[in-house]
């Protein structure tokens, strides 16, 4: 991190602002813009891009001169599970059924812990799994295959 | 008199064998869940949402306020057990509290949270039916300009409220905005930042981003150092108050009620505030004042009465403007949206029985509450101690079966995993999700306000403040944030969200 970046929560955060604030008002371009009186559907959200965009570069002028905490760490093992266990489910889930998209979002998601233990995620993983089947499929007729069309079913 | 036939016909609503079932149902999962470590009420609420789409409207109501009280209970419930409060309105439980727990009072601290909420529920119910219809009244003159304007206001006040930056606040009240208008224009029926992907032009559900920013994110976040939770007693015994103590809670649970009904209606942290205030100002005041910290049990009456007053009387923008007072109150709303209601004014006078149903069943569930708590506590000891570790994974999948059902789409899973993060950088660079959550629920509904406004005002736009009822719902929101922007106070209110 540069040095004169003084405050990098501040810094980071009216980064996004800026960015998302700037999308808006650049993708709003494709969209008709009308008259106050007659607002077309680019209207409202560049007004409003334009004002986070301004909020952005607020945040970014003041993290110059305002000290702030550095971030902490990032987690980014952590991170990396648990958003590729939930995607792991939804590609699986369709496909392969709830026992294996249970299994692979549970297991997968259960290394992020400190505590992982094999055969204690595998019984997490088997308990859960016959809950959803019981539950989701069963009792609420979720259109949730047991096992999907993958297995030939 | 009106009032006793409006609450009439909500007990006749609200009696009915299966809105009774619904809302000892919500208390009981609300609690459940509620007590696990890691869930505050807005992910709870955000993850039994799912299972609320196909109960009848009412019912679905019901369930969720009851999920709503009973995640608040539960919060305090492991805020004095474990000194680890569930979510921020129960931090000053906790103080009191935990140090009456570890001295052998932890059932006399339950049973007084458990009183003291319910007295907070019984007036503030009443409250809600006084004051609920005259508002309605007075919004159902409200026109475009109005709404708008109250929307701004609303907006203004959550901003206000949020800890940390203002600047930050606003901004994320915008992002939330933004993301609010995804989809196709209610107008013209163009698709708006849809990214030619047809899974979007339906906008993104709410509960996509609330489970994402509040559930997943938090999950990560609660990695970052994993805590093993301990506890002093095994048992908790002792749950009754003798005559000396209900002396000692009647004041405080009185001054802690009107202070939370009235700061609760107040949009944004009203909860946590008025628990806050509620707490110091018993510490000032009280005879026992030396006791505070070390397990004055009026430490606990106090921020328990006024905080669950405060959750009821949330209810009162939510059920007569539609606006939303804090993250729950968006997620209720989005609920009603589901379910085919458009939250205002008109549903007390449209639908009278599920309004007054709701409010009436209130009071019921705050019942359920002392009744099936007290003599459950052994079972929510046990879930209290559940690893966290081997809770994430159960959380995580439920979310991941939940936003599938919602239209079976697994593209609705991705974008989850999308907001988790983003939930997760958010929590990292301190900036609140809250006020976005208020800002996604608002934003569609602000535009058309807008647009509608300056239609009919043929694009003047002095219109807002033209207006007396806009006029001075503006110059309310102007204020507030001039207030807080003026140097002494910004102080004031930097210390206030320190102490937490």
């Amino acid at each position: 991190m540069p040095s004169f970046i003084r405050h990098p929560k501040d810094f980071w955060t009216g980064i996004i602002f800026l960015f998302v604030g700037l999308a808006a008002v650049i993708i709003g371009r494709n969209y008709v813009m009308g008259t106050a009186g007659k607002m077309g559907p680019a209207y409202f959200p560049t007004v409003l891009g334009g004002l986070l965009a301004l909020i952005g570069v607020a945040a970014v002028i003041r993290s110059f001169f305002r000290d702030g905490e550095p971030i902490g760490r990032f987690a980014a093992r952590e991170t990396l599970l648990i958003i590729s266990a939930v995607v792991l489910f939804g590609f699986l889930i369709r496909g392969a059924g709830m026992v294996v998209g249970v299994f692979a979002i549970v297991i997968l998601s259960a290394r992020a812990s400190q505590k992982f233990k094999w055969r204690a995620a595998i019984l997490l993983a088997a308990g859960l799994a016959g809950f959803s089947v019981l539950v989701f499929v069963k009792l609420l007729g979720l259109p949730i295959p047991v096992f999907g069309p993958w297995f030939g079913a | 008199m009106d009032l006793i036939s409006h609450l009439g016909l909500g007990l006749d609503t609200a009696l009915t064998l299966t809105n009774l079932m619904y809302c000892l149902l919500g208390v009981f999962l609300g609690t459940a869940v509620g007590v696990l470590p890691g869930l505050g009420p807005t992910a709870t609420i955000a993850m039994l949402l799912p299972a609320t789409f196909t109960l009848p409207p009412i019912s679905a109501l019901i369930m969720l306020a009851g999920i709503y009280y009973g995640a608040q209970y539960g919060g305090s419930t492991t805020a004095i057990l474990v000194n680890l409060p569930g979510e921020s309105s129960s931090v000053v439980t906790a103080i009191d509290g935990y140090q009456m727990a570890r001295k052998g009072h932890a059932g006399k601290a339950l049973a007084t949270a458990a009183i003291a909420s319910f007295c907070a529920g019984t007036v503030a119910t009443l409250l809600l039916a006084l004051f609920a219809p005259p508002l309605a009244d007075l919004a159902l003159k409200f026109g475009p300009a109005e709404y708008f304007s109250l929307m701004v206001l609303g907006l203004v006040a959550s901003v206000v409220l949020a800890s940390g930056s203002l600047l930050n606040a606003i901004g994320m009240v915008i992002l939330g905005l933004l993301l609010g208008l995804i989809g196709s224009d209610v107008n013209s029926g163009a698709a708006r930042y849809t990214f030619d992907l047809p899974e979007l032009a339906d906008g993104i559900n709410f509960v996509i981003v609330a489970m994402g920013m509040f559930g997943l994110g938090e999950i990560i976040r609660n990695l970052e150092h994993e805590e093993t939770r301990s506890m002093a007693m095994k048992k908790v015994s002792g749950l009754m108050l003798n005559k000396n103590d209900f002396k000692r809670i009647l004041a405080p649970i009185f001054r802690g009620t009107t202070l939370g009904a009235a700061l609760g209606i107040l949009p944004g942290g009203g909860a946590m505030l008025s628990s806050f205030a509620a707490y110091s100002i018993e510490k000032k005041i009280s005879k026992n004042s030396g006791e505070f910290g070390k397990g004055a049990i009026e430490g606990v009456a106090a921020p328990e009465a006024a905080n669950n007053a405060g959750a009821q009387t949330s209810f009162i923008p939510m059920l007569t403007l539609g606006i939303p007072s804090n993250p729950v109150m968006a997620l209720m709303i989005g609920a009603m949206i589901i379910q085919g209601i458009q939250p205002g004014p008109s549903v007390m006078v449209d639908q009278p029985s599920l309004f007054w149903g709701l409010i009436v069943s209130m009071w019921i569930g705050n019942f359920f509450l002392i009744v099936l708590n007290l003599p459950m506590i052994g079972l929510w000891v046990r879930m209290i101690m559940v690893p966290y570790h081997h809770l994430f994974p159960a959380i995580l999948m439920f979310c991941a079966i939940g936003v599938f059902s919602l239209n079976n789409s697994d593209f609705d899973v991705y974008l989850m995993g999308l907001f988790g993060l983003f939930g997760y950088i958010c929590a990292k660079l301190d900036a609140e999700p809250a006020p976005m959550l208020l800002g996604f629920i608002i934003g569609p509904m602000m535009e058309e306000y807008l647009r509608r406004a300056l239609l009919l005002s043929h694009s003047n736009p002095l219109v807002f403040f033209e207006r007396p009822i806009s006029a001075t719902m503006l110059v309310m929101a102007i204020l507030a944030l001039a207030v807080v922007l003026l140097p002494s106070l910004r102080k004031k209110r930097e210390e206030a969200f320190k102490e937490d």
